[in-house]
């Protein structure tokens, strides 16, 4: 049985989007297959390693485990909406300072997870970035780096922000 | 996952009476955490995905110094964790949180569907159930509340009917001089768990009024240790006593072994997180 696709309203990284779904895909195939942002990755798909995490509406998720559907009306920001211009994310520039992945599969979902926590929380004790990135499973770098960076981000934000990128 | 017809819903009303009309065809959403992979597994395959997600009527937190606690069933798990409310007052939810699976899923998730989800390594349901919760459940046809030690059937199996939805959890004031406390033991903290255990603890001039144990992942569904508890009720509690229900505990927990741990394994826990919560308990119980 093909049942009738469905209109979907989303802004992705700022920009309103209006697009005609099968309901059967989550967030992540909708960012993926529809939009063409491939930064969100595509690797358990059951929900346990966080390569799929974005922002929706200010709150960090699996995207592998939102139904697309759910996200109508809602807000949803991705790796490739981070950087402005070419001006990378403080964020980014310190994973990059601090050599913070290898192979980088990773690495969207945990800066996706790292801003909605330091958005909400922006000076973080080191044991709450560690617990709150717990979602997060890294294959190659471990977890020491990538802490020290977003720590680094949180302990020196002027120097981040003046960074040119 | 197959194809299904997505519906969401505004209101509650229209939610039982959709439920009522495709019963077993139909399947409900909350935050999909656990119900996705099911889905994606094709391991189940409704026609019909009724999402409560977005109701506002089963979404809120209502406090009162004699009625207790009413939260919706979409109250989320991070919104447990960060409630400056439930940190004052039912403590032992909020730390609870804490050991809840990821940052992520908590984001998504709710109390609601972890519940009716009911798997045994479920973290939220011992604490619950130590408080002496209760759950409403409501359909087109009526409402009705159970306790939730009554609410779990088997294996990911709870009271809830195919036409029901359940709407509150319901938890009444802690009486003076109570403590409660969760103990969990995973491989990794917020992974699998090999076992849970959560004690409350209820003091009168120095006698432990009341006791509640409650156990997880050690039987098929979160379990009362009836045993340990009379074991403590109505003595001065102390150490060796503790010590004694919490071998009690162990013997009447029916636990499995699996990829995770042996049964022998996890019964021996069961008395290492019994002795520990209701330790922990204990020292609340004083000093509140
Ligand atoms: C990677 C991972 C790790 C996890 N770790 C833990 C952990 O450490 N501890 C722990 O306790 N839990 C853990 N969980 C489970 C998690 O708590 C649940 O997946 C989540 O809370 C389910 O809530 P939901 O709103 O997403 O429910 P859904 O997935 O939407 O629904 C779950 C089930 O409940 C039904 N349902 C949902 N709401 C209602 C309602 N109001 N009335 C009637 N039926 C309803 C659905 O039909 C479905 O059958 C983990 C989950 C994942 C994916
Ligand atoms: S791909 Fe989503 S959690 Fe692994
Ligand atoms: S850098 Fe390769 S998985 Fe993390």
């Amino acid at each position: 049985m093909e049942l009738a696709k469905k209109w979907i309203k989303v802004t992705v990284n700022g920009e309103p989007r209006e697009l005609l779904i099968k309901p059967n895909i989550t967030l992540l195939d909708l960012l993926r297959d529809y939009l063409g942002l491939t930064g969100a990755k595509m690797a358990c798909i059951s929900n346990s390693c966080g390569a799929c995490t974005v922002i929706l509406d200010g709150m960090a998720v699996k995207s592998c485990s939102v139904l697309a559907m759910q996200a109508e009306g809602s807000e949803v920001l991705t790796v490739e909406g981070l950087a402005e211009g070419d001006k990378l994310h403080p964020l980014q520039q310190a994973f990059i300072n601090h050599a913070a992945f290898q192979c980088g599969f990773c690495t969207p979902g945990k800066l996706m997870s790292a801003k909605a926590l330091l958005d909400e929380n922006p000076q973080p004790t080191e044991e709450e970035l560690k617990r709150d990135m717990e979602g997060n499973l890294c294959r190659c770098t471990g977890y020491k780096k990538y802490i020290e960076a977003i720590m680094d981000v949180a302990q020196h934000p002027v120097k981040y922000s003046a960074k040119e990128g | 996952m197959r194809e299904f017809e997505y519906l969401r819903m505004n209101t509650l009303q229209e939610a039982c009476s959709l439920l009522s009309e495709y019963k077993d065809e139909a399947k409900v959403l909350a935050g999909g955490q656990s119900l996705l992979t099911l889905l994606k597994l094709n391991m189940i395959s409704p026609s019909y995905l009724i999402d409560i997600k977005f109701i506002p009527e089963l979404n809120y937190m209502d406090f009162d110094e004699k009625e207790g606690l009413k939260m919706g069933a979409l109250t989320t798990h991070r919104t447990v964790e960060k409630s400056p409310l439930l940190k004052e007052k039912f403590t032992v939810l909020p730390e609870t949180e804490l050991v809840v699976a990821s940052v992520q899923t908590r984001n998504w998730g709710t109390i609601g569907g972890t519940l009716v989800h009911a798997d045994p390594i479920g973290d939220i349901a011992p604490p619950l159930i130590v408080l002496d919760s209760r759950v409403k459940l409501i359909s087109a046809d009526g409402e009705r509340t159970v306790p939730l030690a009554e609410f779990f059937v088997d294996f990911f199996m709870t009271v809830v009917e195919e036409n029901e939805l359940l709407c509150e959890i319901q938890i009444p004031a802690l009486p003076a001089h109570t403590g409660v406390a969760y103990q969990k033991f995973s491989t990794i903290e917020a992974g699998i768990k090999i076992a849970g255990a959560a004690a409350m603890v209820s003091l009168d001039d120095g006698l432990c009024k009341d006791a509640k144990i409650a156990l997880s992942a050690v039987a098929p569904v979160p379990m009362r240790a009836l045993k340990a508890e009379e074991i403590l009720k109505g003595k001065p509690l102390d150490d060796r006593l503790i010590e004694q229900a919490a071998q009690a505990a162990a013997a009447e927990a029916d636990p499995v072994t699996d990829m995770h741990a042996t049964d022998e394994y996890r019964r021996e826990l069961v008395k290492v997180l019994v002795k520990r919560a209701a330790k922990m308990a204990l020292e609340r119980a004083r000093a509140s």
